[in-house]
């Protein structure tokens, strides 16, 4: 199958159809747009459902609806839409419906800009609804992981009866980049759970209410057992030049593209640096930090730094770990961060 | 024989008189016994007049009353 | 002797927990009449909203699914969209429809979305001990309105069947009580009606039920129903706002 030049928004729709999605429920808002207009003019001849709603409450509860039926269901937005959508992934994630949930990251708080930004990352990993919940949550930064996360994202959801995050930001979204789409079949999970109708069976319920405090407990606990489970299987990352690293840069999506160059300006000038590049941002990937530890770190985010946070656990105080960030939209560059990896190794300067 | 009858599940009633009050002929009334849930449950004190109208369970908001009627 | 009432089907044994008086418990009986009529009972899909009536899931012999407050007829709107042919409702209060699912409903209503409606209005939140309602009438006195609900700081009750008849997407709107037998029967009709639109591919159904709430009232149930009449029938009239299928048959005439 030949590579395609294409959008990553766009990249990140197709691999969904191709995925088994049937059903979109969006809502307008930049830099995400393409996701819903791609959905609007494809989904439909190709069997599936869209339907641009009146609000993006109203889009994840739509999708809590379908994925209540088993169908496989997306939405998409953009930071603020994600913020309204926190009661309905709440509800998802306790009821244990299957389904996508793109966040297409712009910088913030507030209306913030429309340009790139990770400063959503706390709301996707640490759940940013009520209640303790986990969404699997996938970091691209490529268009070709835009589509192949999301490809597997329904499988995961599926597989674990969980909602699944794509963490993106708006330059993954809006670059085009060459990609090639899974030829794979999707996963085919029966759910005997759905609500289809009760025809020759006992009706069944979606439902997240439990005012018996033993059961919601009990409830509780089969959740947190899940999320172990998941830990133990779907944590992914990738480390690029590491081994003989005596400097570990760490960073997802857009941010470690440019680490990622950094590494390579720094190996020129003869340093040894690496990078940890976490694709599943939960589950957390602590392994590779625990194994470098004692070694320096240098977290390279557009926030103020959330990241790092995590990064800091998994180092547990063996080795000082440096941050890096800009923030409003702005994007670092390699140039940037190879000024303060030189500042780290030769500079000698602290954290 | 009375032209209809009412079967009360007793256990389930709310003691709210809405079918006392619904119904035309006086045959409904709050019993003296106490049910599970500690209401005094209705019951027929004139099931004779009992016509099968069905007025008293249209009102019950618990479908707590069955009703026959002769055939 | 010939059975002649009983309990329908579509309810399932589980005893309710509504007040004792409660319409809640008659209307829940009248939804389930209407699905037992039309056979749908197999291929119903309810969703239940936030408020006393959030435990209808426990309560019709379907499957259900409970939404978020406010958010049912989105709900609703994910479920049909993607099971066009199973027959979809919601039964929801009137702080969950009118107040903070008041942008949910009226996009449902205009995307005519067919999917049918049992709107219970008793002007009161009943499950958060009585605060006021957006259909709380003027005067009324509840929690978070003690000397009564006033123009000045409230403004005015809204009435719904009203509202949503303006728009094209609402195929059936019929405003009913439950006061006595005889309006009890006329909205079981309704609502076998509201339901019958669904079934006709029609669109969009909705039936407001005036209904009680003796306890946050200060009343006793029977004093509640003649409240009712006495007070929201004349705010709220009775009647049919919005039927295509009539409108239809003038075309034809």
């Amino acid at each position: 199958m030949a590579k395609v030049l294409m959008k990553g928004n766009e990249a990140l729709a197709e691999a969904a159809i191709r995925a088994g999605c049937r059903a979109f429920y969006g809502y307008p808002i930049t830099p995400q747009n393409e996701v819903p207009s791609y959905m609007a003019q494809n989904l439909p001849e190709r069997g599936g459902v869209y339907l641009q709603a009146e609000s993006e409450v109203s889009a994840i509860n739509m999708v809590y609806g379908a994925a209540g039926c088993g169908v496989r269901v997306m939405t998409s937005s953009s930071s603020p839409g994600l913020s309204l959508k926190m009661e309905g992934i709440s509800y998802i994630a306790a009821a244990e419906l299957p389904c996508v949930i793109v966040n297409v990251m712009r910088c913030g708080p507030g209306l913030g800009g429309i340009h790139p930004g990770q400063g959503d990352y706390f709301q996707a990993v640490k759940g940013g609804g009520h209640g303790d919940y986990r969404l699997i949550v996938l970091a691209p930064a490529s268009v070709q992981e835009m589509a192949d996360l999301t490809f597997e994202a329904f499988d995961l959801a599926d597989k674990w009866r969980n909602p699944v995050m794509i963490l993106a930001d708006g330059l993954l979204g809006q670059m085009m980049e060459p990609v090639k789409f899974s030829q794979k079949e999707p996963l085919a999970v029966e759910k005997p759970w759905a609500t289809t109708g009760a025809r020759g069976r006992r009706p069944n319920t979606v439902n997240t209410l439990d005012i018996v405090p033993e059961s919601l407990e009990r409830r509780n606990y089969a959740l947190a057992d899940k999320y172990s489970r998941i830990a133990q299987s779907e944590t992914r990352w990738q480390e690029y030049k590491t081994e003989d690293a005596d400097l570990l840069l760490a960073a997802y999506g857009t941010s470690a593209r440019v680490a990622r160059s950094a590494v390579d300006m720094a190996r020129a000038e003869g340093l040894k640096v690496g990078l940890i590049r976490p694709i599943s941002l939960w589950p957390f990937p602590s392994e590779p930090f625990e194994r470098h530890h004692g070694k320096e770190f240098l977290v390279v985010e557009m926030s103020m730094g959330q990241l790092v946070e995590d990064v800091r656990l998994a180092v547990n105080g063996q080795g000082t770990v440096h941050f890096h960030n800009r923030l409003g939209g702005m994007v670092p560059t390699p140039r940037e961060v190879l000024v303060k990896i030189k500042d780290i190794l030769l500079g000698g300067e602290g954290q | 024989m009375p032209k209809g009858r009412v079967l009360i599940e007793v256990e389930r009633c709310k003691e709210c008189r809405l079918c006392v009050n619904a119904c035309p002929f006086g045959v409904l009334r709050i019993s003296e016994r106490i049910n599970s849930r500690g209401f005094h449950p209705v019951e027929a004190a004139v099931p004779e007049k009992c016509t099968g109208c069905t007025l008293c369970a249209i009102m019950c908001p618990d479908v707590v009353i069955t009703v026959e009627r002769a055939s | 002797m010939k059975q002649v009432f009983q309990r329908p089907e579509s309810l399932t044994d589980v005893q309710m927990h509504y007040c004792p008086g409660c319409t809640h418990g008659i209307i829940h009986r009248l939804v389930a009449e209407a699905i037992d009529d039309l056979g749908v009972r197999e291929s119903a899909i309810g969703v239940a909203s936030v408020g006393c009536s959030v435990f209808a899931y426990d309560y019709f012999n379907c499957d259900m699914q409970q939404a978020a407050h406010g958010r049912a007829p989105a709900v609703a709107t994910g479920i049909k969209r993607v099971l066009p042919d199973r027959i979809v409702f919601t039964y929801q209060g009137d702080g969950d429809l009118a107040s903070i699912g008041m942008a949910e409903i009226v996009h449902a209503a205009a995307r005519g979305e067919n999917i049918t409606v049992v709107f219970i209005n008793n002007a009161i939140y009943g499950m958060t001990s009585g605060q006021m309602a957006p259909t709380t009438l003027l005067g009324q006195k509840t929690t978070t309105t003690p000397q009564g609900r006033s123009i000045e700081a409230n403004g005015y009750p809204i009435r719904v069947s009203e509202l949503l008849a303006t728009l094209d997407g609402a195929a059936y709107i019929e405003r009913v009580s439950t006061h006595d037998p005889k309006h009890v029967r006329q909205a079981g009709r309704a609502i076998k009606k509201a339901f019958q639109t669904q079934l006709e591919g029609r669109g969009f159904a909705l039936v407001e039920v005036l209904s009680t709430c003796s306890v946050n009232w200060g009343m006793t149930p029977q004093e509640a129903l003649d409240w009712m009449r006495d007070n929201m029938v004349p705010y709220y009239p009775l009647g049919v706002y919005k039927d295509s299928a009539r409108k239809e048959e003038a075309a034809h005439d």
